[in-house]
């Protein structure tokens, strides 16, 4: 089976335009939220606590924020988590309480969570009655604690100030590594499409205001490892049309190598489509953002390599003469005599 | 002739599958739960003791898979969940407060699997469910507490040397300043300090004669930090190890911080009451000469302090110690007799002993207190909340420091070695006291400045999805490849299978820690290994295409596309890198998976599937190539 029985002959680069326009328009949108609205940062950056708990029934959120309240808890913000049973619960690394420290505020929320409900006896499985036991306290057996993360003011300024240097770091690198394989054009032209990517990868998070969490954090950033895969694949075949084809001009020469991956980009990008859409699926919600990111950013990855990426080489004048230091090819292959 | 494997690389390809397959083959035999038994505060676990938990186990008839006993202390296997809950009841018992127990999961992989160094992979708290701790330790209030333990030495020893002194103080840049008119007592002073405190600078202060000045030296401030982290780990490790955790980390990381991992614990709140604390005790004579109501408002006198009792009555105690927490080797709470209030036994070292009968001799009739210190480390918050930074952007800290006098009773009689404190306001406090002077005081005090605590039943869950994501994923990128490339297909994701097994194998034998993003890495992985290969199906189709024969096709196919890869997949490398430096929990378990993926996919993707297609086409005249 084949997608193109022959090799396509489309004219990207001659729709450049288009693509220029596009793509300015998703910055901006980007960057207008950014603006706007701003990220919707998880505690991981902001600081702060987080709760997550299981009830055996489902429960009226009004129930939960009341008992909340009624310990003193006015801040909370409490949501359902996926399902009706599962609550979540989050406070600002600005709460405070004079009776515990900031680490000790998640056993007060628990103590809270679980005072309207211990009046009932409820079946329990094995585990369940093993895990009231070992708490010491068998009254709490229909709230069960999923999650709890407390991130200290401190350590959620140094994770985003520390996530911000790696994306520049791989960047760097990134810069780095193509222009001694390649040539600075294409390096630039290769970040530029990264940058495009994360822009438009993290701006959605933004307009849409999704949690911007740690693991959406490291999916950005694997983002920008895959959409560098893709635009490496097709400026290795530029390279080498810029050798082979001798009397063609540099728009037709990066366009035949355009044409000539683009199976292989189709291809490849369904089948990481194919496990990202798994992992959004059935990995469960924590991941849920994680792979948002990671879906958002195969396809805008997809997208930069094609039209955006080579146009910004040609449009930064690159020429035959620049390609033709004469590289060592790799590795002598096997079963040669 | 083309497209034939050379005899070495059969060899490599040969060694790599055996040994990949050993070493993930300890992950498919699952674990049961079980019960370790370890000896408290390091004690050897002696081989009696094996014995007194099978004989319990025996007699009160709960049935065991396995027992065993290793360096690491004694392993009990169990059949489920319930069997292992009573039994801990049981051990506990049966051995007394001498051994911790707690419990574990037990690997069911056979011992000649385990013996000969094949672990299963090491999974993260979010998966094995725990509770992760980040603590910040206090720094600065460890340096000035030593600061002011050198004035107070210093005011000794001068004293001792009969060298008069107005003062001796700190000043505003941590200096010591010692006020000494008397010129000649001031050279036999600068003699004296310069010999007996040779990590203090001394110097004399050409503006302000009479004035001598000492200040640390770096090394010294640096001696301090570091003795202050290790005896905090040391304390935090004894902790951990009282509160029965199987398999716990207890890690300084950075320069001030220490990370502490609990696998299997979810009462956090005692966990947290039990690590956080600084809290000692010191003994202190009570001044009964002067009336501590009389001083409340003037100036104590010379040589005392006022102190609070919990309820908040005042006393006056003498300033000396005369003995503090370091000194007592065991702690227990108990019940009085008598009073049927809580009590903690003590017993203390040679040294203190023998200054506790002097002293309890000298004053049988007077009273002795017992003062609860503990210091309170928090990061300095304005009103509304927010941190306050110094100039240099770090938080600030404040040190609360806690002082209570649990009680003050008539030394009746000369007392030794062993004698027990009261005063305090429940069992739980008593039991948790006990457990702090157990475990030694810490040398700073630390705060708890992240928690990430996952239930059992998320974590499990956790595998669950996991699990689930990985074999759906290769499922459809399996049927995907089967119908677009059909027999090259088949080979790549053959490739694939042993690339997992690959994957599974390193991180078993590197025994990194795999955790929820790490398997999202995993599967990130299927759908991105399968690119080189579909780099190299494509040239060949390419290559037909250009009409050169199959045989040819699938050399160049190979051959040109190789270089493509190497590039695409370094520069996935370089970003993976850089997360694994970034890294910190979720994210280095992703970078970690991620960048083994990509390593033993161009082996597998390249290698592998060169060999199985020059085992299906290579030397045969081929007319048509099925992809």
């Amino acid at each position: 089976m084949e997608i193109l029985k022959q090799q396509s002959n489309i004219d990207f680069l001659g729709r450049r335009r288009i693509a220029l326009i596009v793509s300015t328009a998703l910055l901006v949108t980007a960057c207008t939220g950014f603006l706007v609205r701003g990220l919707n940062l998880g505690i991981d950056f902001t600081g702060g606590t987080l709760v997550e708990v299981g009830y055996q029934d489902p429960v009226q959120i009004e129930a939960v924020r009341a008992a909340l309240a009624e310990s003193g808890f006015d801040d909370a913000v409490v949501q359902y988590f996926g399902t009706p049973r599962d609550v979540m619960v989050r406070l600002p690394a600005t709460f405070t309480r004079q009776d515990a420290s900031a680490a000790e505020i998640s056993s007060g929320v628990m103590v809270a969570l679980r005072k309207p409900y211990s009046e009932i006896l409820v079946e329990t499985s094995a585990t369940d009655r093993q895990q009231c036991t070992r708490n010491q306290d068998s009254l709490d057996c229909s709230v069960q604690m999923r999650r709890v993360e407390f991130v200290g003011p401190q350590v959620g300024d140094e994770l985003a100030n520390q996530g911000g240097l790696a994306m520049l770091y791989a960047l760097l690198g990134i810069l780095v590594y193509v222009t001694y394989r390649f040539e600075w054009r294409f390096a630039l032209g290769s970040v530029a499409a990264l940058v495009h990517d994360v822009v438009i990868t993290v701006g959605v998070f933004s307009v849409f205001q999704l949690e911007f969490s740690l693991p959406v954090l490291a999916a950005v950033l694997a983002v920008i490892g895959y959409s560098l895969n893709d635009t490496i694949v097709v400026y290795d075949r530029i390279r080498e049309n810029f050798r082979k084809m001798r009397k063609q001009g540099v728009l037709e020469i990066m366009n035949t190598a355009i044409n000539q991956t683009l199976p292989r980009t189709i291809l490849t990008s369904l089948t990481t489509l194919l496990v990202v859409g798994t992992l959004l699926t059935l990995g469960g919600e924590i991941i849920r953002g994680f792979s948002l990111a990671l879906l958002v950013g195969v396809i805008v990855g997809t997208y930069s390599s094609i039209f955006v990426a080579s146009p910004i080489v040609m449009a930064l004048g690159i020429s035959r003469e620049d390609m033709m230091p004469v590289q060592k090819e790799g590795a002598v292959a096997d079963g040669q005599p | 002739m083309l497209n034939q494997t050379a005899w070495w690389k059969y060899l490599v390809i040969l060694i790599v599958t055996v040994t990949g397959l050993f070493y993930a083959l300890p992950n498919i035999f699952g674990s049961d739960p079980g019960l370790q038994v370890r000896g408290a505060r390091g004690l050897a676990v002696e081989s009696s003791v094996l014995q007194r938990v099978e004989s319990a186990l025996k007699t009160e008839g709960i049935a065991y898979k396995s027992v065993l006993q290793d360096e690491t202390g004694i392993k009990v296997r169990f059949r489920d969940d319930e069997t292992q809950l009573r039994a801990k009841e049981v051990v506990e018992r049966a051995l007394g407060t001498q051994y911790s127990t707690a419990f574990t999961l037990l690997s069911g992989a056979p011992a000649w699997l385990t013996d000969s160094g094949a672990l299963p992979m090491y999974l993260g708290l979010d998966l094995r469910g725990g509770v992760h701790f980040l603590l910040q330790v206090d720094m600065d209030s460890a340096i000035s507490r030593a600061r002011e333990r050198y004035r107070d030495d210093i005011k000794t020893a001068l004293r001792e040397d009969k060298i008069r002194y107005r003062s001796v103080t700190l000043n505003s840049n941590g200096d010591l300043e010692a006020n000494i008119r008397n010129l000649e007592q001031r050279n036999q002073a600068v003699d004296l300090l310069r010999q007996e405190f040779p990590d203090v600078r001394i110097v004399e202060d050409e503006n302000r004669p009479g004035l001598l000045l000492g200040q640390f030296s770096e090394s010294l401030v640096e001696e301090i930090r570091t003795f202050a982290l290790e005896q905090n780990l040391t304390a935090l490790r004894n902790r951990v190890d009282q509160l029965g955790v199987a398999e716990p980390v207890v890690q300084r990381q950075g320069d001030d911080r220490i990370v502490i991992q609990l696998p299997g614990v979810q009462d956090t709140a005692r966990a947290k009451t039990i690590l956080g604390r600084a809290a000692t005790l010191q003994m202190h004579l009570v001044d009964e000469k002067n009336n501590a109501s009389a001083v409340e408002s003037g100036q104590a006198p010379a040589g005392s302090r006022l102190y609070r009792f919990r309820d908040g009555r005042r006393i006056l105690l003498k300033k000396r110690v005369i003995y503090s927490g370091d000194n007592i080797i065991d702690a227990a709470a108990s019940l009085d007799t008598q009073t049927g209030g809580p009590i903690v036994s003590i017993s203390l070292d040679s040294a203190a002993a023998t200054i506790n009968s002097r002293i309890t001799a000298e004053n049988v009739g007077n009273r002795m207190a017992v003062v609860y210190l503990e210091f309170v480390s928090e990061t300095k918050r304005d009103e509304n909340g927010n941190m306050v930074l110094d100039e240099q952007g770090t938080p600030e800290r404040v040190t609360t420091r806690i002082e209570e006098v649990l009680t003050a009773p008539v030394i009746r009689e000369q007392l030794g070695k062993r004698y027990q404190i009261e005063g305090l306001d429940s069992v739980d406090e008593a039991r948790d006291l006990a457990l702090m002077l157990r475990s030694g005081a810490l040398a700073a005090p630390v705060e708890i400045i992240e928690e990430r605590t996952v239930g059992p039943s998320l974590g499990q869950a956790n595998i669950t999805q996991g699990f689930r994501s990985v074999t759906v994923g290769f499922v459809l990128v399996l049927l995907f490849m089967m119908v677009y490339y059909r027999v090259f297909g088949v080979m790549a994701m053959t490739a694939l299978a042993l690339n997992l097994v690959l994957i599974v194998a390193v991180l078993s034998m590197l025994q990194a820690t795999l955790t929820l993003p790490g398997v999202a890495g995993i599967v990130l992985t299927v759908g991105m290994a399968v690119d080189a290969n579909v780099l190299i199906f494509e040239r060949i189709r390419e290559e037909i295409r250009n009409r050169n024969s199959p045989q040819a096709s699938i050399h160049l196919g190979y051959d040109r596309a190789l270089s493509t890869i190497i590039d695409a997949n370094i520069t996935t490398l370089i970003a993976a890198l850089v997360l694994f430096n970034f890294g910190t929990g979720p994210i280095k378990g992703f970078a970690v998976t991620l960048s083994i993926g990509i390593m033993t996919s161009m082996f597998s993707a390249i290698m592998v599937t060169r060999m199985l297609i020059n085992w299906h086409y290579g030397g045969k005249s081929v007319k048509r190539l099925r992809i």
